[in-house]
């Protein structure tokens, strides 16, 4: 009995070892007689952490000239200049990465994430646009971002669209931006970053897809001025909102609007805003009725948009590894998969119990179904505040830039003849002195 | 915004209070953020004792060349005989013949040091991070030949393509003065 005794520790021991070992020192280095010495692997450096700061001072420096390009030197030459040289370097030299847009989902996963920290420069890339869109305006659009750049350069003969296409295909940005913050949010994937158009221009090679992706969007960007920022920009679509309330604005004209009506078709974004008529009184009966309505409707349709995302959890959690293995591991053991994927092999190769995977893969998934709540809650609220918009009626006396629309490319300002008097006049002072 | 200053009416005082508090706002996520540690940046790599060389790493990177190559930790090396991170699972011949070897693109090249030992190096211009030396060595050997990220190659995306389609979960954020997850002797 002893001996039995004996022989089963023997063997669980060895079997232990094989197990803990996993090929590792299976089999000592040998002693070499003829002075053969052991060499080391190499491993060369990463680029150094200074780069990084002296990214983030040019991103600095890059805003702060635009700014002083839009607001007060209005020359569209300038703000043309500057956007080529940050698309050379943001995009070509630096290979368009970090970019503010991606950086979105670094603050996401920080802030729900306790061990993931955010490197100093990204969380400067993510608020030093924001900040100068406060004061500035849309600026950071005009001629830092690399993306933004890229689409401004093909721009050949741009279309106008109607309004109606217009504020409709900007949902997309705003599902985009619900989309990129729930799935950072809950660690999946960095979606703004997966499906980035340009980044593999910048780089020049990558995904086949997405570099079809990015040419699409060139094409119909020499046609419709934008298409990416204007329909899909997640952090587009935060800027917009800010560049509302922002302390200084794009003016077309440097003087007194005179409505000569010569800056209307300038704008190839469609942001230009004429004047409004009067509104006759029934009209504004009418729509103070229907504005009444869309804000008793508008809970209900939030209610209804999230309920509608949290039913969205099974597809949606998916793009979380952890679920997707779980899932599988599932299909396999009640047999119905056959054989074994890369993943499913290397998680029965980690030895874990199938309960904890389970376990880990159903709380990911308890919090797409609440992220789901949120993010249907925020599309319906985009969608109601939409149409809310749409029934405010606003009243313009001149012809001006839309605040939120106006992306500071400076192309309306040599339209203006106010302008053009201004130049002159200027030419004559400094002619003088 | 001159016209602001001279008549505060009730459109603008709503603007500028929402302005202040878009500021704050601003403000305090940057403090959140920086308050979490300023951490310094991070990079990509691989931990070598999850991964299972599937040969996902070949594929998905972004450059046209992967940033992912193999690395021998001779200090691990069993230095074997018949070394099955060098030779196929049935070589013809134990020698250099390109029919004998498991890389595809002949990057591991052999050495001979002392009777019966060779030296395998690995030749980085030809290695294309496919990991099927590492597959060998790990069934085998010692499993001293192991994937890691180049960072003299890596461009560091903010989302790494390869950590996204690998599937062991082997990808991990490290600290940029720390960018190697090396095999060693000692490890448990």
């Amino acid at each position: 009995m002893i001996r039995l005794g004996h022989i089963i520790v023997g063997v669980a021991v060895l079997v232990s070892l094989c197990d803990s070992a996993s090929g590792a020192e299976r089999f000592p280095p040998p002693e070499f007689e003829s002075g053969y010495e052991i060499p080391s692997p190499t491993v060369p450096n990463p680029r150094q952490t200074t780069y990084e700061y002296i990214d983030a001072v040019v991103l600095l420096v890059a805003l702060g000239l635009s700014s002083y390009l839009v607001l007060r030197k209005r020359s569209r030459r300038a703000i043309f200049v500057l956007m080529v040289l940050s698309l050379a370097y943001f995009g070509f030299w630096r290979k368009g990465c970090v970019c503010p847009i991606g950086a979105i989902q670094n603050v996401t996963l920080s802030l729900f994430d306790r061990d993931y920290v955010v490197p100093i420069v990204v969380a400067v890339f993510f608020v030093l646009p924001l900040a100068f869109t406060l004061f500035f305006g849309r600026v950071f659009c005009a001629a830092v971002c690399p993306l933004g750049a890229m689409q401004d350069l093909v721009l050949l003969r741009p279309m106008s669209l109607p309004n109606w296409l217009e504020s409709g295909l900007r949902l997309i940005a705003y599902v985009y931006l619900a989309a990129a913050v729930l799935f950072a949010a809950t660690g999946s994937a960095f979606v703004i970053c997966r499906y980035d158009p340009f980044v593999g221009f910048f780089r020049l090679s990558g995904n086949f897809n997405i570099l079809v992706l990015g040419a699409c969007f060139l094409v119909i960007g020499m046609f419709i001025g934008r298409p990416y920022c204007r329909f899909v920009c997640p952090y587009g679509v935060i800027l917009r909102q800010l560049s509302r309330i922002s302390k200084w604005k794009v003016a077309i004209t440097p003087d007194e609007c005179v409505q000569c009506r010569l800056c209307e078709d300038s704008c190839p974004f469609g942001a230009i805003r004429e004047p409004t008529a009067d509104w006759p009184a029934h009209y504004y009966e009418k729509s103070k009725k229907r504005l009444a309505l869309l804000i008793i409707l508008l809970p209900i349709l939030v209610l209804l948009c999230g309920w509608m995302g949290s039913g969205l959890e099974p597809v949606t959690s998916r793009m979380h590894a952890t679920v997707r293995l779980a899932e599988r591991i599932y299909l396999e053991d009640t047999g119905k998969a056959e054989g074994t994927t890369d993943a499913s092999a290397a998680f029965r190769a980690t030895g874990e119990e199938t309960e904890a995977l389970y376990a880990r893969a159903s709380n990911i998934r308890d919090k797409f179904g609440l992220g789901g709540w949120l993010f249907g809650g925020f599309v319906g609220l985009m969608i109601g505040l939409k149409l809310l918009g749409v029934s405010v009626m606003r009243r313009r006396l001149d012809y001006e830039a839309d605040r939120a629309s106006c992306v500071a490319c400076g192309r309306c300002f040599e339209y203006c003849p106010k302008e053009h008097a201004r130049l002159k006049a200027m030419k004559e002072v400094t002619g003088k002195t | 915004m001159a016209e602001d200053k001279k008549s505060i009416n009730r459109r603008h005082f709503l603007r500028d209070s929402l302005w202040g508090a878009c500021l704050a706002g601003l403000g305090g996520t940057a403090g959140l953020l920086g308050g979490k540690g300023t951490k310094q940046h991070t990079v990509w790599q691989i931990d070598p004792y999850t991964c299972v060389a599937c040969g996902n790493c070949a594929t998905y990177c972004v450059l046209e060349e992967s940033a992912v190559k193999c690395v021998h930790a001779y200090a691990v090396c069993g230095y074997c005989r018949i070394c099955f991170g060098f030779f196929g699972p049935q070589p013809f011949d134990i020698d250099e013949g390109a029919e004998n070897q498991v890389c595809p693109t002949g990057a591991i090249k052999r050495a001979f040091v002392e009777d019966p030992y060779y030296q395998y190096t690995i030749d980085e211009s030809l290695c294309i991070g496919c990991g099927k030396c590492v597959k060998g060595c790990n069934a085998f050997g010692n499993g001293s030949l192991f994937l890691q990220v180049r960072h003299d190659r890596c461009l560091n995306c903010n989302e790494c393509s390869i950590a996204a389609a690998c599937p062991s979960g082997a990808y991990k954020r490290v600290p940029a003065d720390k960018p190697y997850l090396l095999k060693r002797v000692d490890h448990a």
